[in-house]
């Protein structure tokens, strides 16, 4: 078939949903004279940045996972940032729209903060490989994010290192796949009806 | 490229429970233990949730929290929206506060798209979501009464919450899943007598609220009931990220209408009120005081109501007004072309949190240029504030659970997703 059976899209649909992957002119890199948060990162752990923005007032920072505690750490703990609130963590799977041929991987893991005591909020990002879907776990630093790395772990398939309690949160245990991938079909699971009821 | 794989992680705590055996003794060094499965078809669990505890006579030693019976996929289903339907999802997520939810979508769609929307709009978007905050706590005030055993105050707080779904039926037709606040203003303007309704509402509300509190408030059994349970303390409820009510009854006075003030928060003036120690009954007091201040800002808002319209006068986002299709083929061309291919945001992203009445209601949007968002991430207060539970309620006695549950107020729905 010429269209994708997998993520069930008609052609009318592969038509309408124009992926548009080209840097658009609004996003602004962040800098470190102004942001407090970059200038702490690249001093502290030079080289972990690998890119950051600012779209619409809002910070991103985009880093190399193998520091992520201590940057969390480090956010959390220094007077200037403090940032003292995790909000949620999540993930985005950019199948669709990575440039392999750039080495773009295929995970971020996005980790929304907050500060109690300035109001600011930060989105940190961490980029996992497909291939090495892992990451430390922040939960010493935030212990919610115990329930929502586990989240992540059950939509996403990205297991975090160290994690006290490392299962699925919404999906049954024994379910197979990760539903929030993209790869993973809409409506994949068969209805069971009286006439297709698989024998116990 | 194949990546669904079978992952079997290690086999839960009490594999048994829940499938049929509803209690089960065990043998520890300590003596003996019984493991109680309370849910998912407890009425005062507040929906499907099902918590495994863990119990030494009748104290509770442990308390795991089971979530996910409730699961519908609702991201993944928005994933695969354009970005106009994705906001019917937003309805179904927190039930109990829709509005609260169409705000927070729309606010991150605008923030991607960069619309301004109407002052009429902002107004009526600000009065909406005060109703929706008395609603939803009215029905929290009602069923945390009836869970805790008392039941008369069920009937009165249900009187005055219908009185609010009227309204928005009124308004859009539905009673609770209206969709009404949408990315670009209001789906219409309030239908005449509209503001009367509210306006009488609103100046009766006080007479309401004394009537509860003389009933349940100062009642010595229900104070003794809920003094000193389920304590929490400030930094604890700030490392288990909770919000709302659950957060500020801990003394933390953190309220996203006050911190980044939104569709003109910072127009009105109100108090956040705070517990002091942590209890469930500060948490009771917290939302009692705050369907006061809800009523204190509808008296400011509604004083002086923009006029103007409550749409952006966008044509790529706002829909042409019905009576310029028969005239006009461009408007007619717009209406077609929103109704089934939607609009293209730019490439970017962009997260918007409201205070909900549960606490901090956000949607964190990606848009890849196409017409349907890449990823939306619904932030529930819930998912927060029941992971905290188990922090609270073990070392408590059983009975004392049921209380805690109803004083964080979750909605599952909110939880799973």
């Amino acid at each position: 078939m010429d269209y994708d059976v997998r993520l069930g899209l008609t052609p009318t649909d592969l038509q309408l949903r124009e992926i548009q992957t080209k840097r658009p002119d609004e996003w602004v890199d962040l800098n470190p004279d102004d942001c407090v948060e970059l200038r702490l990162i690249q001093e502290q752990f030079p080289g972990s940045v690998v890119q950051t923005r600012l779209f619409r007032g809002e910070k991103t920072i985009v880093i190399r996972k193998d520091n992520v505690v201590g940057i969390c750490m480090m956010l959390r703990d220094s007077p200037e940032t403090n940032y003292n609130y995790l909000s949620d963590i999540t993930c985005f799977d950019r199948l669709d729209i990575m440039d392999e041929d750039a080495g773009e991987l295929r995970f971020e893991v996005i980790y929304n903060i907050y500060s109690l005591g300035t109001f600011q909020r930060l989105r940190l990002k961490a980029q996992v490989d497909e291939d090495d879907a892992h990451i430390d776990t922040v939960e010493i630093i935030w212990p919610n994010a115990n329930w929502n790395e586990r989240e992540v772990y059950d939509m996403f398939g990205i297991s975090f290192n160290n994690h006290s309690d490392m299962r699925r949160i919404l999906m049954p245990d024994d379910w197979i796949g990760h539903p929030l991938r993209k790869d993973f079909p809409l409506g994949g699971e068969e209805i069971e009806f009286t006439h297709n009821v698989r024998a116990q | 490229m194949a990546l669904i794989e079978r992952e079997l992680t290690e086999k839960p705590l009490v594999q048994r429970m829940g499938v049929g055996i509803d209690a089960e003794i065990v043998q520890t060094d300590d003596g003996d233990r019984m493991i109680v499965n309370m849910g998912p078809q407890h009425p005062s669990t507040h929906g499907v949730l099902r918590l495994v505890v863990e119990l030494d006579g009748e104290n509770v030693m442990k308390a795991t929290p089971h979530i996910g019976y409730l699961h519908t996929g609702l991201e993944k289903t928005m994933e695969n929206m354009t970005y106009y339907k994705a906001l019917t999802i937003t309805d179904r997520e927190d039930y109990l506060s829709n509005l609260m939810n169409n705000l927070a979508y729309s606010m991150a769609v605008e923030k991607l798209i960069d619309c301004d929307i109407p002052p009429r709009a902002r107004r009526l978007r600000l009065i909406l979501n005060e109703l929706e905050r008395i609603a939803s706590h009215l029905l929290w005030l009602g069923t945390h009464a009836l869970d805790i055993g008392a039941m008369t105050l069920f009937f009165y707080t249900w009187r005055e919450r219908d009185a609010i779904l009227d309204m928005k039926e009124m308004m859009s037709g539905v009673r609770m899943m209206t969709s009404w606040i949408c990315p670009g203003g209001l789906r219409g303007d309030m239908p005449e007598g509209w503001f009367h309704k509210v306006n009488r509402f609103v100046a009766d509300f006080p007479r309401r609220l004394d009537e509860y509190n003389r009933l349940i408030s100062k009642n010595p059994i229900f104070i003794e009931r809920l003094s000193g349970v389920g304590v929490i303390s400030a930094e604890d409820a700030v490392a288990w990220g909770l919000s709302g009510p659950s957060l500020r009854g801990s003394g933390v006075a953190w309220d996203i209408r006050k911190a980044n003030p939104y569709t003109g928060y910072d127009e009105v003036e109100f108090d956040v009120p705070t517990g002091t120690k942590g209890d469930v009954y500060d948490r009771f007091l917290c939302r009692m005081e705050e369907m006061k201040q809800s009523q204190r800002i509808l008296v400011q808002a509604l004083k002086n109501v923009p006029g103007g319209p409550v749409m952006t006068s966008d044509r790529k986002i706002a829909p042409p007004p019905r009576a310029e299709l028969d005239t006009s083929m461009e408007s007619l061309i717009h209406h077609f072309k929103l109704f089934t291919e939607g609009y293209h945001p730019p490439i970017g992203e962009a997260y918007a949190a409201v205070e909900s009445a549960r606490g901090e209601n956000g949607y964190y949007i990606y848009s890849d240029g196409s017409n349907k968002p890449a990823r939306v991430k619904i932030k529930g207060p819930s998912f927060n504030n029941l992971q905290a539970l188990p922090k609270m309620a073990e070392g408590r006695m059983i009975a004392d659970v049921v209380a805690i549950i109803g004083s964080i107020d979750i909605v599952l729905g909110d939880i799973d997703r």
